[in-house]
């Protein structure tokens, strides 16, 4: 287990660097940048000092230098203006659109999208569980039937659809407002009992919208799963000696059919997080999504780069952890020291 | 053989006096000779057409797909046309009678008061303008896919009146006709998303599966990598760089190529499995020792075994395009007006005090949810016929 695990983290710090270079020729990508752009604003206003600011800020996040260099200061493996300081060294950079260190001005907005995301994937398993096993055991009864259905409508509703329609009915119906993620007197404010227990009233409404299609999926899967291993002859063994339903259940096919469960948090989190990021902007959470958003558009790069690296990050964490449950659950995976799929 | 032999001479010699027929027991009824000689194509449309839903739901799709062809013959009205008199005005119901006597299909018109106090305009049907809807008729003027100019329909209003079915947007153009012209972008996009994506995965599945050793092993880690990334931040930022200045179509074609430039890890990763089950083949070999390049082989003898379970593949993965349009549109940094798809539609129905309002806006949501839940029907029921002979 420990080389297995040696092992994962190994290939994680390659992973890691492709990420952040994948990031940062995105946010690259559009021609020019926001100083430049500024810059031109400012000369021709002749802003003399907030002209001098921005050069000073180019200079000190080296906008003028070559691209790799320019990569490489970013992720504080090589020194900048500034010496060695990067997302390594916890330097998120500077955002130019608030004028504030990036991490400033993203606040608990990464709290906020770790929660959110934590606490979907919670309830995307905890919902896709019982009605997963449910399904199979009862095949093809008229529960399973219109459990798979709604399956299928869940699959198929594009998850910021959904909170746009929800949206509208709890408007229109009930006359609630069901955006943001907490009352907003709390915004910005340090994490208290009262701030937590807000958000925990706001958040099973993106919770719900954001889990429905993963659930649906993860419902398929597992019954699938599941019908798979109820066919097999070890189970026909155990009927005829004797075993009780339950027992039989949960003592062999259930255990077998949890392994794709568990690699599937691979494919899960990556779709959350997608489904987070754009449900966020409908529901104005005050999450990284929205954010993320406005300083794609603006050219804010540090700081759209920190978000598109938080996000990336959180997807490669969870999957590293759901290799490393893989690998507990199944020795085949941990002697191979391969890699889980 | 003709005879059966007994214990000696007591038995007397017997021959059946029915003509014999060796292989009786190995006859095959009509219907499985029909099986047996059918090609797999043939045998897979016969599993598909078993399928009911997934039948429906190519049917759904083809007359989707069929309208994208003569969109501005169904529209009943022009992509841009505006009216400025009905400016977010309510669909309007279709009716065949009027005051108890069959009329055909017509519409009520409306009659318009400003509501000063809530500075909305309130549109209620006037029952004393009963305008019966135009079949085959002259309308607005429309460039026929850029080629020629016609103005013909195969529904109008009446002379002078409206047939807003599906109600109007902020500057009073037609929601339906919209939406039907949306329907040529918000498709299309999926299939040239698929192609880019389809190019990338087989290339690199095919490399991978074929080769194997560390060639496999890079791509497998590279493969990894681009699927820990969650799609649309990606996606959002991809399209976030497209310069401003391109034309419409530059960015359509844009948008496309960022969609299939992250979908394509999961199809690689099929066509790698099969194909490292596939080159251990006989017929793989023979071409090898006949001296056949890679491409050849990949291209030429092993892709054509598994066609099927790329198109069933393609088939599901085409909804996650669409949608990946729809959101980008609807965030507003993929397509812009005056390119218009159901993602650009939505994009008005974002703020959601209009949504309140004027909750028809909403109504292209419809479309989307249509054609996503046919494409996964129906490739479900493509990725069961897939294996026809199971």
């Amino acid at each position: 287990m420990l080389n297995y695990t040696i092992h994962r983290i190994l290939i994680m710090i390659p992973t890691l660097l492709m990420i952040s270079l994948v990031t940062f020729t995105v946010i690259k990508l559009p021609p020019g940048d926001f100083l430049s752009n500024q810059i031109a604003e400012l000369q021709s206003q002749g802003d003399k000092q907030a002209l001098e600011k921005a050069e000073f800020l180019r200079e000190q996040y080296g906008l003028d230098k070559p691209f790799i260099e320019q990569y490489a200061t970013w992720v504080g493996i090589w020194p900048g203006a500034r010496g060695y300081s990067g997302l390594i060294q916890g330097d998120w950079g500077w955002s130019f659109e608030y004028d504030l260190p990036v991490k400033d001005v993203v606040g608990d907005r990464l709290m906020l999208s770790f929660i959110l995301n934590f606490t979907t994937i919670l309830f995307t398993w905890a919902v896709a569980f019982p009605i997963g096993v449910y399904t199979a055991v009862r095949q093809y009864s008229w529960a399973d039937h219109s459990l798979t259905f709604l399956g299928y409508v869940g699959l198929a509703t594009p998850n910021f659809l959904f909170a746009l329609v929800l949206m509208y009915f709890a408007n229109v119906q009930f006359g609630l407002s069901i955006g943001g993620i907490m009352e907003p007197q709390y915004l910005g404010q340090s994490w208290s009992w009262d701030k937590a227990l807000s958000v925990a009233n706001h958040l099973w409404i993106p919770v719900i919208v954001i889990g429905t299609s993963g659930t649906a999926g993860m419902i398929r899967r597992l019954r699938a799963n599941l019908l798979d291993e109820l066919q097999k002859q070890y189970v026909v063994t155990a009927k005829a000696k004797g075993m009780p339903p339950l027992r039989r259940l949960i003592k062999y096919p259930l255990r077998m059919s949890l392994n794709p469960f568990i690699a599937d948090i691979g494919n899960l989190l990556p779709s959350v997080i997608s489904g987070s990021a754009i449900v966020a902007v409908v529901l104005s959470l005050q999450t990284s999504g929205p954010m993320l958003l406005d300083a794609l558009q603006s050219q804010d790069q540090y700081l759209a780069g920190s978000f598109l690296m938080f996000l990336s990050l959180l997807a490669a964490i969870g999957m590293f952890i759901s290799d490393l449950l893989l690998a507990a659950l199944d020795p085949r995976i941990r002697l191979s020291g391969g890699v889980a799929k | 053989m003709s005879s059966i032999a007994g214990d000696g001479a007591r038995l007397e010699h017997f021959v059946a006096p029915e003509p014999f027929a060796p292989y009786e027991s190995e006859e095959l009824s009509a219907e499985q000779e029909r099986f047996y000689r059918a090609s797999a194509w043939q045998v897979m449309w016969w599993k598909f057409k078993r399928h009911r839903v997934a039948v429906v739901a190519a049917l759904i799709l083809a007359i989707f797909y069929g309208s994208t062809l003569v969109s501005e013959v169904l529209a009943p009205y022009e992509l841009h046309s505006r009216d400025s008199r009905h400016i977010f005005a309510p669909p309007q119901r279709v009716h065949f009678f009027h005051d108890g006597s069959f009329v055909g299909p017509f519409v009520y018109g409306y009659s318009m008061k400003l509501n000063m106090e809530a500075l909305i305009r309130e549109y209620t049907p006037d029952t004393s303008k009963v305008q019966p809807l135009r079949f085959f008729c002259q309308g607005d003027e429309y460039e026929f896919w850029d080629l020629f100019t016609a103005s013909f329909h195969l529904v109008c209003p009446a002379q002078g009146g409206t047939a807003f079915l599906l109600g109007t947007d902020r500057l009073g153009r037609d929601l339906l006709s919209r939406i039907i012209y949306g329907t040529r972008v918000s498709l299309t996009i999926g299939l040239l998303g698929i192609v880019v994506s389809f190019l990338i995965g087989i290339t690199l599945g095919g490399i991978s599966g074929y080769f194997g050793g560390w060639i496999d092993n890079v791509i497998q880690r590279f493969i990894e990598m681009v699927r820990a990334f969650p799609e649309l931040p990606l996606w959002m930022a991809l399209s976030a760089a497209l310069p401003v200045t391109w034309s419409p179509i530059l960015i359509y074609f844009g948008i496309t190529i960022i969609l299939g430039l992250l979908d394509w890890p999961g199809l690689a990763r099929a066509v790698r499995s099969k194909l490292l089950a596939l080159r251990e083949e006989d017929f793989a070999t023979a071409a090898v020792l006949m001296g056949a390049r890679p491409s050849r082989v990949i291209g030429r003898h092993l892709l054509p075994s598994f066609t099927s379970h790329l198109i069933a593949s393609a088939t599901l993965s085409v909804p996650g395009m669409i949608l990946g349009e729809t959101a980008l549109s609807f965030l507003g940094i993929g397509l812009r007006p005056p390119v218009t798809s159901w993602g650009v539609l939505l994009n008005e129905a974002q703020n959601i005090n209009v949504v309140a309002l004027y909750p028809w806006l909403m109504l292209c949501v419809v479309p989307v949810f249509v054609t996503v839940l046919a494409f996964n029907f129906m490739g479900d029921g493509l990725r069961d016929a897939a294996d026809p002979y199971k």
